[in-house]
């Protein structure tokens, strides 16, 4: 779709300012189970968005193609589809492809077509460009220069799903309560700035990153000029982008762990860091020194998830709420506590992390409060 | 030659106040107050008055007032009075003007064209007395990223030296010299006592400073004055002087009148006799020479203090900018229009040079464009007033100000641009020993601690406002800026849209 941003933000205000409700679950076992609950769980808070957004990832999602590429594709007629698939066919091998199955559901109206396509990067590659660059460079190829088509989705054994709608009404058109995954994570959106748009809904992904986001980054502008001299183009004016652009740089281009990712993006103050123990101070005080232009300044709530791992992660100052429940090997994070009471009433742990304190789930590991966060300052 | 120029001043002196005490006598060091013994009284000269006021608020009655002089000329649009007296100024010398201060004409300040923003609703404004609010920065060069070992604890990336700043605002380069050792003193234990730096100029550093070289700025300018090994050692950044904003292009000269025996002293220079600052440095006539003295000062001080290289804001700053960078330079000072100077050619202060604001813009966005902002920290300079203008320098793209002329003001300064007479009757801008002792460096200390305080405390409200609690989020943070009464031209070099859009 040409010129996103006109259609993501149409009054070219600064960036899209939204406010939501999150949610993620996950099965650190890597038990697959049913989007039922995380459905009935962020329905529960319907009240935090307004209709204009609601969407889900799912992990494990396609264990029958999970070496394949899984493109979730929206578009606005047939002859944006015909077009696309030339493309496709034209730069990758397409394995297997197929309409999403929707449903007719009230509220939702007018929804663009949905197709699903697992690929195979094949030969068309250049040799000494690596698999992920020449997908994300497809990507953005697709998104950028044809019109009336999205690429929401891209990663493998994953699958994106979004529109305009509540998140209960999202889930009943994709059919949701169907499909089961290990990971899940959900967003309803409340944008004050902008009417609703398919592709405009959370979660924002590439690769097989998402991003859920509560919150309003005050720091857009430093960011994205800082995002820019990295070679990263910000053309949707969502702040939600730069997130998944600063993850982008600095997990895979700059080798960063998560644990001093959070630190990057929400860095503990100086005199915290003044007071840390030789070794961690200096490794603390390089990364705000480096990376001062990336700390994301403002109220957030962030809901990251890729293969394997699940962080929440909020401000320094936790200017929106993030919750944490544990209950056997499943992790919830939400918004509201009562979203988790309502599937799972009696929770092992439930606590609110700190500001700046990224909370990880990962596969195969034990839960967060059976262990010192890497990377705690406390 | 009888002067046609008119006194500027009228001094004003109430009969009924008057108690003949003197003290605008003792006070004045223009001689524009004088006691007549023959009839006992004190009179004016009111040729001699600069404005200073320095009578008027000693006055122990407040018997002084001093007005403009309301002499009208014809009215002329073309020919105003002061293009007049300039004339019949140099018809009665036959020399250059010579004017101390920043530019005093009505060239746009950009400061009063930009307004900040303010969280509303959407996203929550911080309080800056409940929560914390970060104003320290660190300048020097970054690399372009940080390298962890495999696990993830230990930091593999060494990084060029990088110095604390608590608060964004340093003290900018006055010379011993041009400055007195009380002001220097002044501005070395407040640099101290808030965590900042302050730049001893060209005039090399008094031996009793040498103890506040942690929050000193040490500069190397074209006549190499009191530079030698200690000196160097003493400073936490090396500055290397290359133009400044009141006189872009050309040297400075310390009449013989003003090296008193300390000053000669420090700058290693007989004692009487004119320093004089060559208009270029002599062993810099091009961007690789800049690269041998850049690289010379850091071998000097084995790489363990940031170089700094200042220029003088004009037409081709971006690109002089870029090649300071790629030079080796760990800290890029542009010195604006508006810049003051202890001495200029007055034709020099009023036309050479452009205003602060554009140059930072365009060296800002042209660093960034390179891909080599993070490689040297961007500190401007040249007529920041308040904290108003900080906050909006660093959402402009700067790391750091320095403040020259408000910090003078801070000490008493009323800017009657007479500094190039060495007679400042506020004991600032002389080294006459009579004149200095009128600066106490224990209140002059305070009262610079007290500026930055204030100033610190201002724009944590207005970081605040803004929903940001670290000022490394406002850097560069054109969104936060708005423009009002600008061209088109002028919001798209300043990267800032119109106020509404």
């Amino acid at each position: 779709m040409k010129e996103l941003w006109k259609i993501n933000n149409p009054h070219n205000d600064d960036k899209v300012i939204d406010a939501c409700s999150i949610f993620g679950a996950m099965d650190v076992s890597g038990k697959a189970f049913s989007g039922t609950g995380v459905i009935k769980a962020i329905s529960n808070m319907h009240d935090r968005s307004n209709g204009l957004g609601g969407g889900f990832a799912v992990y494990g999602l396609y264990p029958d193609y999970a070496e394949h590429y899984a493109f979730h594709i929206m578009y606005l007629n047939e002859a944006a589809r015909h077009e696309t698939e030339r493309f496709l066919k034209d730069n990758f091998y397409i394995v297997h492809d197929e309409i999403v199955p929707t449903k007719p559901t009230t509220g939702i109206i007018n929804p663009p077509l949905f197709w699903r396509y697992f690929i195979d990067i094949g030969k068309h590659k250049p040799t000494e460009m690596a698999d992920d660059d020449y997908l994300v460079d497809k990507v953005m190829t697709i998104n950028a220069t044809i019109e009336d088509v999205f690429v929401f989705s891209s990663g493998k054994n994953m699958g994106v799903f979004k529109g305009v709608g509540y998140p209960e009404q999202i889930a009943e058109f994709f059919r949701l309560d169907e499909y089961e995954g290990y990971l899940w994570t959900a967003h309803g959106r409340f944008p004050t700035n902008t009417p609703g748009w398919w592709g405009g809904a959370h979660p924002f992904s590439i690769l097989d990153w998402t991003v859920v986001h509560n919150g309003e980054i005050s720091s857009y502008g430093t960011n994205r000029r800082c995002l820019e001299e990295f070679g990263y183009k910000c053309t949707m004016q969502t702040d939600t982008e730069v997130v998944a652009y600063a993850l982008d740089l600095l997990v895979r281009k700059h080798n960063l762990p998560m644990e001093l990712v959070a630190k990057v993006l929400a860095p503990p103050f100086w005199n915290d860091i003044n007071r840390l123990p030789p070794g961690k101070k200096e490794l603390m005080l390089a990364l705000r020194q480096v990376y001062g232009g990336l700390l994301l300044n403002g109220p957030f709530t962030f809901i990251i998830a890729h293969e394997g791992e699940m962080i929440g992660l909020t401000d320094r100052i936790r200017l929106r709420p993030l919750t944490v429940g544990e209950k056997g090997t499943m992790l919830y994070l939400s918004s509201e506590e009562s979203a988790i009471r309502l599937i799972s009433p009696e929770l092992d742990n439930v606590w609110t992390p700190m500001g700046g304190e990224p909370v990880i789930g990962r596969l195969g590991k034990p839960l967060p409060s059976h262990k010192e966060p890497a990377g705690a300052l406390r | 030659m009888k002067t046609l120029v008119p006194p500027q001043f009228r001094v004003v002196r109430d009969p009924e106040r008057c108690i003949q005490c003197q003290v605008c006598v003792n006070q004045c060091s223009f001689n524009a107050q004088y006691f007549d013994a023959e009839d006992k009284v004190v009179r004016t000269r009111e040729e001699n008055c600069v404005g200073c006021h320095r009578c008027a608020a000693l006055c122990p009655t407040r018997a002084l007032t001093i007005t403009r002089n309301p002499m009208d000329y014809k009215a002329n649009l073309n020919w105003k009075s002061g293009d007049i007296e300039d004339i019949w100024r140099q018809a009665e010398s036959g020399g250059m003007l010579l004017t101390g201060m920043g530019n005093d004409k009505g060239y746009r300040i950009y400061w009063d064209h930009l307004l900040l923003n303010a969280s509303q609703v959407t996203n929550p404004s911080i309080d800056p007395l409940r929560e914390p609010m970060e104003l320290t920065t660190y300048i020097g060069r970054k690399p372009d990223r940080v390298h962890v070992s495999a696990d993830g604890v230990k930091l593999e990336t060494t990084l060029a030296p990088q110095v604390k700043l608590e608060i964004p605002v340093m003290f900018a380069a006055m010379s011993y010299g041009a400055v007195s050792l009380n002001v220097h003193e002044s501005l070395a234990r407040a640099a101290t006592e808030m965590g900042t730096l302050w730049n001893t100029g060209e005039g090399g550093l008094h031996e009793t400073l040498y103890k506040y070289g942690q929050n000193t700025i040490v500069q190397v300018a074209s006549g190499r004055f009191g530079v030698h090994s200690k000196y160097l050692h003493a400073g936490r950044v090396v500055e290397i002087k290359i133009g400044q904003g009141a006189k872009p292009g050309i040297g400075g000269h310390l009449p013989g009148e003003k090296v008193s025996a300390d000053v000669a002293l420090t700058r290693m220079i007989p004692r009487g006799s004119d320093a004089l600052s060559p208009a270029p440095q002599h062993d810099i006539y091009s961007i690789e020479d800049l690269t041998q003295l850049i690289y010379a000062l850091k071998e000097a001080t084995n790489y363990t203090k940031p170089i700094s290289v200042k220029i003088a804001a004009v037409h081709n700053s971006a690109a002089i900018a870029s090649g300071m960078v790629r030079a080796g330079a760990d800290i890029i000072v542009l010195d604006g229009l508006r810049g003051a100077t202890g001495a200029a050619p007055k034709v020099i202060r009023d036309n050479v040079g452009i205003p602060i604001e554009l140059a930072l813009a365009s060296v800002d966005s042209r660093l960034r464009q390179e891909g080599i902002r993070n490689q040297a920290s961007l500190v401007i300079s040249g007529g920041i007033r308040n904290s108003g203008d900080v906050a909006k320098a660093i959402a402009l793209g700067a790391d750091a100000v320095y403040i020259g002329t408000a910090a003078l003001v801070a000490l008493g300064c009323h800017v009657c641009q007479q500094c190039h007479t060495g007679k400042c009757a506020w004991g600032i801008c002389t080294t006459d020993l009579g004149l200095t002792r009128r600066i106490n460096p224990d209140i002059g200390a305070q009262r610079l601690s007290n500026l930055l305080r204030g100033w610190g405390l201002e724009i944590k409200d207005m970081l605040g406002g803004m929903g940001v609690n670290a000022l490394e989020s406002l850097r560069g943070n054109r969104l936060h800026l708005r423009g009002v009464g600008l061209s088109d031209t002028e919001l798209e070099i300043l990267g800032v849209r119109m106020a509404g859009s």
